[in-house]
């Protein structure tokens, strides 16, 4: 697998950490409840198809990017820095 | 025997007899021209098998090559090359190959049917494991490990290219060089040791020339084109995501030192070519295993390309054209053709030798070897003498990695073969016999119309000239199995036989994957490459339907054995895992110190002084040091995060729980980090060095996972934020300096003098260490008077030197990791060992660390029900009765009258020591509602060392609870 870096070009997915959903983009406001709370931390879909994740360029640029990809046929179809994508 | 005499041969063994080959040349070919028949003992029944193909699908000659700890087993003969000096040995024989103890097995052989160990050791339960898995493991088998530590080099390898085209035979070769012509980066990869198929193979003429000579010219202008890489020995095992292929290439030739066995390649391909060919597949008549019984293919492929004639008197027998191939050519070689049997009633054949059409082979004869087989024909039966039978079942396209990523291939009624179905890897195409075009002039356009297509898509553009060559038809009419009684043999390798097939069938595993793990057909090291469609075939038959519909199993990688070895190569062992070192590592090793790991830094575990025997004298001393003198320890492991930018303090506030923004310029404060789900991520110091400059400390092991860490924080979650991190851990050697006389030391080599009122306790700022610019923070992990000087690494190692000489002088010296966890537990600093991952600031006691004032990472999460209260395990301290009674960590904590049963536990230890300061053991512990419980005494139990003791429950600072030491 390999993982278009905005900063590096198509890179094998090694050099990469995994994190999780891209959902860690939207942290809830500190008095938003334990519901919200608890579906940023904890609750996570399952889905087969497209996802949308983050992935760290741990031993490459340090960029954190949220990439686009489907769990079924395994295409990657591109990644973004998570910085843009939070502006 | 040779049709020719060899220009050179070479000497290798086999079970121990000298045998002449050619260098290069198959092993099998070899053997078959020393008359070598008999080669193996099959897996189940210890048949006698022999040499059946010519190459990597080979089902019976499994050899093992080499002694002792190079012992490699399940080698096919077909595909080792041979070397002067080549050991070579048969498996699964004793005493010898020729008188076999083991073959008894095949007169019990009706009681050893498919599924036998299904129906038979099912009871008693307990006599599986230990008796009748041991018995049939020893009766079973193929070659055996060594047992000892390969002492071989393998290698792994990266390469990438615009188009990889596998396999070179006709439509390989054309391929590569039309794609070779247009520009393109090819890749050509065949696992032969020469390109070329069958073109070297067979008889044949191109453009009114010898096949091989195009084949020769062909690898001349591809090996002379800078864009084409041609790797041959390589076979390609696997398909996987985005254009990535596995490929083992063995290297040439015997072993040789400094130079790998194997090598594991990944390729990534822009485009890929799959012209793998097709295989032989055999008829199943009976008693179809004697040596001597071969592929057609194969008989064909020994007398062309070796020279070598597998027998004296060949008959032949097929159900298609292409096995009159093999008549018309050992005619040419001059070698006997006692028959020629076609199974087709309108085949149409002529030749000066006999021919049997709608003829059946029914029985054969022969132990160690084939001496007659029995026919019949229209014109009744007949025994005719024969050494070698040639058999053709017709081809199956090589279609394996066209179903590695849940591909399956599309049956093709006029071929009656399976063959790719489009598409069914993204980005590879297939041509030539792999794509069911069997004849040479066929492949060639395939293989031309194909590339010029990806080269194309690639941009470029690429011409086609095609050499004129054999366009024969290849008529076949399917026939599987021969009618008729004794076993007929289809997975020769795994000896699955017809007759286990219908009855995986009549015992209602129709599936065509419940019949494969019933019988377990293709399950053997060559994966049915050759026997699966004929079982399938079979199985249809017996289950009243047809092939398409029966389907095959699924093909998973890899297309050959691939060695562990190979793949784990540079993994063995410490492999390229990388070693940190400090800058005192050679100050360090040079004075004894026992070096432990901690994540990939060496850090010393103590340093011995003469005298000493034991570990516990060296650690108590240099406890003394720290407690009396002044000790010194490297600290440079330790992660060091430099922080600027207008934010900086805000990211800090954000981080950690408590607050950083009030921290004056040049002050220390200690910080703890959360993760958002509200449990502890580490714990340090920062130190603000400017208005917008910090510097912060993590614990070793987590040094990576902090700056990541902050990283997300920066990156994700508040890119609003103007802020830089980097790591600065490796330029700076850092020094703890701690004891009493830590300031009388630190004054004989920094450039000014310290005073207690210019560097309070908490104080940091710069200062001069002998004239270099360095760092100075008054921070103690041991609670004495203490402190920690940095300077730029090219320093550290003198700095060190210096440091320890001038503790000595001093009465102290240097103090290792065991000493610095005695000191901090009895100071109750935590370590990972007590923030784990699963323990939240309250359990620790710092809920009052997290600030009301701000949100930080974690702060909402950390006060969810369940995570606060009497019911969370608390640290507690713990303190043994005296210094002969031993606590261990790991132990588990009881009520001290209650029954030392799981559902009884209260806590664990996650720290001891011995403290010479207290003269006792002393622990650190998580504990139920264990701050209420101070004074109380509890039992501990360590079930695995088998330690029980009665321990106080106390503060988890031990010494010096107000601190005072560090303060003056």
């Amino acid at each position: 697998m390999r993982i278009p870096c905005p900063n590096c070009g198509e890179r094998d997915r090694r050099e990469f950490y995994y994190q999780g959903d891209a959902v860690a983009l939207n942290r809830p406001a500190p008095d938003a409840g334990p519901q919200a709370w608890d579906d940023y931390i904890h609750n996570r879909d399952n889905p087969a198809g497209e996802t949308r994740d983050i992935w760290f360029h741990e031993a490459g640029c340090g960029a954190w990017l949220v990439v686009e990809r489907n769990t079924v046929t395994h295409a990657v179809h591109g990644a973004t820095l998570a910085g843009l994508v939070k502006r | 025997m040779r049709l020719q005499k060899p220009e050179a041969t070479v000497t290798f063994t086999f079970d121990g007899r000298r045998i002449k080959g050619v260098a290069g040349e198959p092993v099998s070919a070899a053997l078959l021209a020393n008359g070598i028949k008999l080669v193996a003992r099959s897996f189940k029944y210890h048949r006698p098998r022999g040499v059946m193909s010519a190459g990597s699908e080979e089902q019976n000659a499994l050899v093992t090559v080499g002694r002792g700890a190079q012992t490699e087993p399940n080698l096919r003969a077909t595909t080792l090359e041979v070397a002067e000096g080549l050991e070579v040995f048969s498996q699964n024989a004793w005493p010898s190959l020729r008188y076999d103890m083991m073959a008894v097995n095949d007169f019990v052989s009706p009681f050893l049917a498919a599924g036998f160990y299904y129906k038979t050791f099912m009871w008693p339960r307990s006599f599986w494991e230990k008796l009748y898995e041991p018995i049939i493991r020893r009766a079973a088998g193929l070659g055996g490990l060594s047992g000892e530590t390969n002492p071989d080099d393998y290698e792994k390898a990266f390469a990438f290219c615009d188009v990889l085209v596998i396999g070179a035979g006709p439509a390989g070769l054309m391929a590569a060089l039309t794609a070779g012509r247009a520009g393109a980066d090819v890749i050509l990869a065949d696992e032969d040791t020469a390109m070329g198929g069958r073109l070297l193979r067979e008889r044949e003429d191109m453009d009114g020339k010898p096949a091989a000579e195009w084949v020769a010219a062909a690898l001349a202008e591809l090996g002379a084109m800078k864009n084409v890489r041609l790797m041959t020995r390589t076979t390609v095992t696997g398909a996987y995501d985005q254009g990535t292929y596995g490929a083992l290439e063995r290297v040439a030739g015997p072993r040789q030192t400094g130079k790998p066995l194997e090598c594991f390649w990944r390729i990534v391909a822009k485009r890929a070519i799959l012209c793998a060919g097709a295989l032989e597949r055999p008829i199943a008549f009976p008693n179809n295993d004697r040596p001597g019984i071969m592929m057609a293919s194969a008989v064909r492929a020994y007398v062309n390309r070796w020279g070598v004639a597998p027998g004296k008197a060949v008959t032949i027998f097929g159900n298609n054209d292409d096995a009159h191939r093999t008549a018309r050519d050992l005619v040419a070689a001059g070698i006997k053709v006692a028959a020629l049997i076609d199974s087709r009633d309108d085949a149409k054949v002529s030749g000066d030798y006999p021919i049997y059409t709608g003829g059946q082979v029914t029985a054969t004869k022969g132990r160690h070897g084939l001496e007659s087989i029995t026919i019949t024909h229209s014109g009744g039966t007949r025994t005719i003498r024969t050494d070698c039978l040639a058999m053709s079942g017709g081809w199956n396209p090589t279609v394996h990695l066209t179903c590695h990523m849940n591909g399956r291939p599309t049956w093709r009624e006029d071929i009656a073969s399976f063959v790719p179905t489009p598409d069914s890897i993204p980005g590879l195409v297939v041509a030539g016999a792999c794509n069911g075009a069997f004849s040479t002039a066929a492949c060639l356009a395939e293989g031309a119309a194909v590339a010029a297509d990806v080269a194309q898509g690639l941009g470029l553009n690429a011409a086609v000239t095609l050499p004129a060559a054999d366009d024969g038809a290849y008529a076949i009419t399917p026939l599987w199995a021969v009618p008729g009684k004794g076993r007929k043999w289809i997975d020769f390798q795994n000896d699955v036989h017809v007759k286990d097939i219908k009855l995986a069938a009549q015992e209602n595993f129709r599936s065509v994957e419940h019949m494969k793990r019933y019988t377990t057909q293709g399950m053997a090291p060559d994966q049915g490459k050759s026997s699966n469609v004929v079982a399938l075939a079979v199985l249809a038959d017996a289950t009243g339907r047809g092939i398409p519909e029966t389907g095959t199993t699924t093909f998973r990688p890899p297309y050959v054995p691939v060695s562990i070895a190979s793949m784990g190569a540079g993994s063995q062992g410490k492999g390229f895992a990388p070693e940190r070192f400090t800058t005192s590592h050679k100050a360090t090793v040079d004075r004894g110190a026992p070096m432990i790991e901690a994540g990939l830094w060496y850090r010393p575990s103590y340093f011995p002084v003469q005298g000493e025997t034991h570990w516990r004298q060296s650690c108590d001393r240099e406890v003394g040091y720290v407690r009396n003198t002044v000790g010194i320890c490297d600290v440079s492991t330790l992660g060091k995060i430099d922080i600027q930018g207008p934010d900086a303090a805000t990211l800090l506030d954000f981080v950690y729980t408590n607050m950083f923004s009030t921290l004056p310029v040049g002050r220390v404060r200690y910080g703890l980090m959360l993760r958002e789900d509200g449990h502890v991520l580490d714990d340090g110091t920062t130190a603000r060095l400017g208005a917008q400059h910090f510097v912060m400390t993590t614990t070793t092991a987590a040094a990576g996972l902090v700056m990541r860490h902050l990283e997300f924080v920066l990156q994700v979650l508040r890119p609003d934020l103007d802020a830089k991190v980097i790591s600065v851990t490796e330029q700076w050697a850092q020094f703890a300096v701690a004891g009493p006389q830590a300031r009388t030391l630190l004054n004989t080599v920094l450039d000014q003098e310290l005073t207690d009122k210019d560097w309070p306790f908490m104080a940091c700022g710069p200062v001069g260490v002998s004239g270099v610019q360095g760092r100075l923070f008054r921070i103690s992990f041991s609670g004495e008077h203490a402190y920690e000087v940095a300077v730029p690494s090219r320093y550290g190692e003198s700095l060190f030197r210096l440091l320890v000489a001038q503790a000595e002088v001093m009465g102290g010296g240097p103090y290792g990791m065991e000493a610095l966890n005695v000191l901090r537990i009895e100071k109750g600093f935590i370590t990972h060992a007590e923030i784990h991952g699963r323990t939240t600031a309250f359990d620790i006691g710092f809920e009052r660390m997290v600030s009301a004032k701000k949100d930080c990472i974690g702060k909402a999460a950390a006060s969810r029900p369940g995570l606060l209260g009497a019911g969370r395990q608390q640290l507690v301290g713990l303190r043994a009765k005296g210094a002969d009674h031993v606590l261990t960590a790991g132990a588990h904590l009881f009520e001290k009258a209650a029954q030392e049963v799981r559902t009884n536990s209260q806590g664990y230890v996650t720290s001891v020591c011995y403290s010479p300061t207290l003269d006792t053991y002393l622990a650190l512990a998580f504990l139920e509602n264990g701050r209420a419980r101070h004074g109380e005494v509890i039992k501990l139990r360590d079930h695995l060392r088998n330690i029980t003791e009665e321990v106080e429950v106390c503060d988890p600072v031990f010494f010096d609870p107000t601190g005072g030491r560090a303060r003056g």
